[in-house]
């Protein structure tokens, strides 16, 4: 190593122009494959104060479990169109929404796959680094055999798994702090 | 198979979750350690925005708008590096600022300074192959913010970097050297004594364009990846 590693800073409130007009809130155009599911995560403080002036971005495999990234070399489809990228800002109510397609499984190291999951950055005013998390789908039957889930104490689990909202979308409320606090990853 | 693709920073390079000082980070820093996870294909593969089409001018931010802005003129440029000090080709820079006299082009700041109408504030680069980007904007002001009293932000470049995978994003912010203002900034200064210098843009007189504008050299380093192949 030469170089010292360029230290984090907090986005601040004023992310607005690249941050913001370089947005992804529909991450599936029609022809891609798979099944379209409705994200909508909210953004929590330690009081359970929704967070206004945040931002989402996720980052997912597409609906065969392949990420349109080089590092990820396996014979598997990428969709034209699909990049897995998503960026959205969070309203006033703390909630961001996406539509995308729901992931395939991807592998672990050393065997066995992963159950689908869509991996979620946080930035706010306040988080002087980027916070990282992942998102399940409640209920999916490889949920129960993913290693993520099983490294992460049971009564936590639940802060990860998305829930039908009603309306068909997947909910997923991200605390940041306070006894429903999300478990967040060093990745 | 390697578990550690992109090595861990060093203790001591990014600020505490939780730091005194700066006023928002009780309310939202989390409390519990964050779980270390292998990398998986879902760390070392990322957004690379490589379809992102960028506009001729979107680097240059004293030419968005019907004139030109106020304020000094500078470029800023630099490398982004990994740890190895090897290029990060074709990395996405994306920087917001306030204005010169310190106030931002969003509805949120109601600083009593004046909007320019010849500034938005942001950008966006693309690094060529050796890591090299280059920016034209103004210089922007101090504001003062009310994290306590007499707290003033030293002028600073918010930069945003995705590099190769999920596990390099990077958020930070880039300062002018030897800001009068650095000590008394709690968000500087949440950064571990030993790197916080490295946000701090290094004047450059060689890429000064003479009778046009002074230049500052900020590189970017992200994680490096072990040395040890994937499988």
């Amino acid at each position: 190593m030469t170089k010292g590693l360029t230290p984090s800073q907090t986005v601040g409130p004023f992310y607005f122009g690249t941050l913001v007009t370089a947005y992804r809130q529909d991450l599936a155009p029609p022809n891609v494959a798979g099944e379209r599911v409705e994200i909508v995560l909210s953004l929590h403080d330690a009081e359970g104060v929704a967070v206004p002036d945040g931002v989402f971005e996720i980052w997912q495999a597409n609906s065969h479990g392949r990420y349109n990234h080089p590092d990820d070399r396996r014979n598997l489809p990428l969709d034209a169109g699909f990049e897995g990228f998503g960026r959205v800002s969070t309203w006033r109510d703390g909630s961001s929404r996406f539509s995308t397609v729901k992931p395939g499984r991807v592998p672990w190291p050393g065997g066995g796959m992963q159950a689908p999951h869509v991996n979620v950055s946080i930035f706010a005013r306040g988080l002087l680094n980027r916070l990282a998390t992942r998102l399940y789908f409640d209920g999916d039957p490889a949920n129960a055999e993913d290693p993520v889930l099983q490294m992460i104490e049971p009564a936590r689990r639940a802060t990860l798994l998305a829930k039908r909202d009603g309306k068909g979308a997947w909910f997923l409320p991200i605390h940041l702090g306070g006894p429903n606090e999300t478990v967040f990853f060093d990745c | 198979m390697v578990k550690e693709i992109y090595r861990r920073a060093a203790a001591g390079t990014h600020p505490a979750n939780l730091s005194e000082g700066y006023k928002s980070t009780p309310g939202r820093a989390p409390r519990r350690p964050a779980v270390v996870l292998p990398h998986t294909l879902s760390e070392i593969t990322g957004p690379l925005l490589a379809s992102e089409r960028l506009d001729a001018l979107e680097n240059d931010l004293t030419r968005q708008r019907m004139g030109p802005p106020l304020g000094e003129r500078i470029i800023v440029h630099g490398r982004v590096l990994d740890e190895d000090g090897k290029p990060v080709p074709r990395a996405l820079v994306e920087i917001w600022q306030c204005n010169a006299a310190g106030r931002y082009h969003h509805p949120g700041d109601q600083h009593d300074a004046p909007l320019d109408p010849n500034f938005y504030g942001g950008g966006r680069a693309r690094a060529d192959e050796e890591g090299r980007y280059h920016f034209i904007t103004i210089k922007p002001g101090a504001y003062p913010w009310k994290n306590h009293y007499n707290a003033w932000r030293p002028a600073h470049i918010h930069f945003s970097l995705f590099g190769p995978a999920f596990a390099t994003r990077l958020i930070t912010q880039m300062y002018f050297p030897n800001d009068p203002l650095l000590p008394f900034d709690p968000i500087y200064n949440s950064v571990p004594e030993g790197a916080r210098h490295r946000l701090q843009a290094a004047f450059d007189l060689d890429s000064t364009r003479p009778e046009w504008a002074l230049a500052y050299r900020f590189d970017i380093v992200l994680r490096g990846r072990n040395a040890t192949p994937m499988e």
